[in-house]
């Protein structure tokens, strides 16, 4: 008999009971909820009269709608103050634990739910933003959900769900320099589609996976979702353990639990619906060229020809030129950008800050590009500070934010202008996305977005190694 | 629940709405969901592909005068795709929508719209062509769609369809309130949380 993958151990050991519908009733170990898709659940369950079964189990923070200029309250935009003022609300009227902007502790939830410890393998994982994907990086089952089911969480810790298919996803190989984990998503998206994903959670492994800290993981992780996988997770290993220890919710008895965590990891002899392999030696610096994520480009291809695509994606390739009005058969690189952004809960942690600084070191922003970064919490940026990294930033030309969602999906007041082409470090080029219907989003590495605004276009990051 | 509120049969007009991969941003863009209600998204659905900044109409089917009233929407591959917000059925439901027939659909999108009683079903890539084709030609024309028979009629045509089983059985029975259904397990989730070894410090 083969042996078990890790969602199949994690989706057991979660499983309440069966429902008629073929659907398992699965417990939650894990609920986060930040201010967009909160209020509706709350008040749903004041509707019912109905309480937060495990308050425990919720944590919340603000991050979708917050500024990063100023965090003053009341915020100016009175929308996001109601919103902010809501949360507050909820939290207190319903006892969950909250990391507001006071606590240090801020920042965006797919970041700080890993920082704090939070995170941790085995568990199940959801909240009502579909990036939730990022926290299987520690080997548990997280996937994001819509607000009706952030209701049923919050009042039965539940949530009903059919189990996903299991596809392993073997990156084999060593990257080389330059390449980032960032590029490896794009690669599988670009490979596998934006659809491919449809009914599979993903399990990453192989070398080029086991070389990664835990961030990089936790940036492949985060973009499951746009390759179709509601979930992505990446066996626990001592990485995970190493990572983990003396996080401020880490279990108190730590060897117990890492015992605990490496019995949850797959089998050798696991069975799988389906396996992949991607050789990561061949992978180069990825830059998106449309208008969703597989629409991706090695940075020394030109942008492709629509005859030279794959049938059934000629239609949306047509699509995305008359978006971008870029010239099929140019080189992608050169490709002139108005504004650099790095952040997200893609690419805003500490070593993603580390590879943007290296690159713009010493170097100036180009002219009239609009940079900036923006930490992913609180405590990112207090840690940049302690490293000097905000100076280095600043000095380059950048401007240095407070943590946020930020220029990802503008919910803030950062957001693209007219035509405007951002090179970005976030997850989605869909159209309008960053705020201007007309807008442009050209996604990559935070190291390639920092050789973006050095030379004001479309850079190659292995010129500035 | 003592009323019945299953989901067998949805019959309407048609409204195709043609392309690949377009995700909840393009439903309904973020910042109409700065709000605390799901009230009046309905006029904001597609808003971007819709209007310009100045606010006049773009060449969009949900601007066509002749596919006004529809309720059933065809659309391609991966309709959904992208953000969980709920928001993005919320805006088609209050539009009109009460039904979603396509190639394949973003799951959360689709979880999301059964969660409110709205069927998503898939058919092959001809059927949706030729049921768009059909409704251009004749947006008057009935659609209507059965869940028991898996089948969608309209004119001379009918075209088999799918759904995800569970689906299926949550709305033809009436159960797609997920509330209620998991709210009858309390003590079950009680137990099973008194054995999950990190809620109960890896005893």
């Amino acid at each position: 008999m083969s042996g078990k993958n890790l969602l199949d151990k994690v989706w057991n050991l979660h499983t309440v009971r069966e429902l008629p519908s073929g659907q398992t009733q699965l417990f939650v170990g894990l609920h986060l909820i930040h201010e967009v898709t909160s209020p509706q659940a709350f008040q749903m369950l004041r509707e019912k009269g109905l309480k937060v079964a495990y308050p425990q189990n919720t944590f919340a923070t603000a991050d979708h709608i917050v500024p990063t200029d100023d965090q003053h309250r009341p915020f100016k935009d009175e929308l996001a103050e109601g919103m902010m003022a809501a949360l507050e609300k909820n939290v207190k009227e319903f006892n969950i634990n909250y990391f507001d902007f006071k606590s240090n502790k801020q920042g965006i939830v797919h970041v700080i739910g890993p920082e704090l410890g939070l995170t941790q393998p085995g568990m199940t994982i959801v909240c009502g933003d579909s990036h939730t994907s990022t926290h299987g990086a520690f080997g548990s089952i997280a996937f994001g959900i819509g607000t009706s089911q952030v209701r049923d969480v919050l009042a039965t810790q539940c949530i009903a769900m059919q189990k996903p298919k299991a596809r392993r996803i073997n990156v084999v190989g060593k990257l080389r320099g330059g390449v980032y984990s960032k590029d490896v998503i794009l690669t599988i998206i670009r490979k596998l589609g934006v659809n491919g994903g449809i009914g599979f959670a993903y399990e990453y492994a192989g070398k080029a996976i086991d070389n990664m800290s835990m961030e990089e993981r936790m940036s492949i992780c985060n973009m499951s979702i746009e390759g179709g996988a509601r979930a992505g997770y990446i066996n626990p290993d001592q990485k995970t353990f190493d990572y983990l220890k003396g996080k401020e919710f880490a279990p108190k008895d730590f060897n117990k639990a890492v015992n605990w965590w490496k019995s949850i990891a797959s089998d050798e002899d696991a069975d799988y619906d389906d396996i992949v392999e991607i050789d990561g030696s061949e992978i180069e610096p990825m830059v998106t060229w449309g208008i969703n994520p597989g629409q991706a480009a090695g940075i020394s291809e030109n942008f492709p020809e629509i005859n030279e695509l794959p049938g059934d994606e000629r239609e949306t390739a047509k699509e995305a030129y008359e978006h971008t009005s870029y010239e099929p058969g140019t080189p992608v690189k050169g490709t002139e950008i108005n504004v650099a952004f790095v952040g997200s809960c893609t690419n805003s942690r500490i070593s993603d800050l580390r590879e943007a600084a290296k690159i713009v070191s010493s170097k100036k922003v180009a002219k009239n590009i609009k940079a900036f970064v923006v930490p992913g919490s609180q405590q990112v940026k207090a840690a940049a500070e302690q490293e000097g990294l905000d100076k280095i930033f600043v000095n380059a030309g950048f401007q240095w934010r407070d943590a946020g969602c930020s220029m990802c999906l503008a919910m803030n007041p950062d957001k693209l202008q007219g035509r405007e082409i951002c090179a970005s470090s976030s997850n989605r080029n869909f159209k309008g996305r960053q705020g201007s219907a007309a807008g442009r989003t050209i996604l990559m590495s935070p190291a390639m977005v920092a050789a973006a605004a050095i030379e004001g276009k479309v850079a190659d990051v292995r010129d500035y190694l | 629940m003592t009323e019945d509120q299953s989901i067998k049969n949805i019959k309407g007009r048609g409204i195709p709405l043609p392309g690949d991969d377009i995700d909840t941003d393009r439903i309904i863009p973020a910042r109409y969901l700065k709000n605390i209600t799901f009230d009046g998204l309905g006029r904001y659905v597609f808003y971007d592909v819709r209007f310009n900044e100045d606010k006049t109409r773009k060449d969009h089917p949900f601007n066509d005068k002749k596919f006004e009233k529809a309720s059933i929407l065809i659309v391609n591959k991966n309709f959904g795709c992208g953000s969980s917000r709920e928001h993005a059925p919320q805006a088609l439901m209050g539009y009109g929508i009460k039904a979603i027939v396509g190639e394949s659909f973003g799951e959360i999108f689709a979880d999301n719209c059964t969660t409110l009683g709205i069927p998503v079903i898939t058919a092959q890539k001809e059927d949706i062509e030729n049921l768009m084709s059909v409704i251009n030609d004749d947006p008057a024309l009935e659609v209507r769609v059965d869940l028991e028979k898996m089948e969608v009629n309209y004119g001379d045509f009918t075209i088999s369809i799918n759904q995800k089983e569970s689906s299926r059985i949550l709305l033809t029975q009436g159960k797609w309130d997920s509330l209620s259904e998991l709210l009858q397990a309390k003590d079950q989730t009680a137990e099973l949380a008194k054995k999950l070894p990190y809620l109960n410090e890896f005893k």
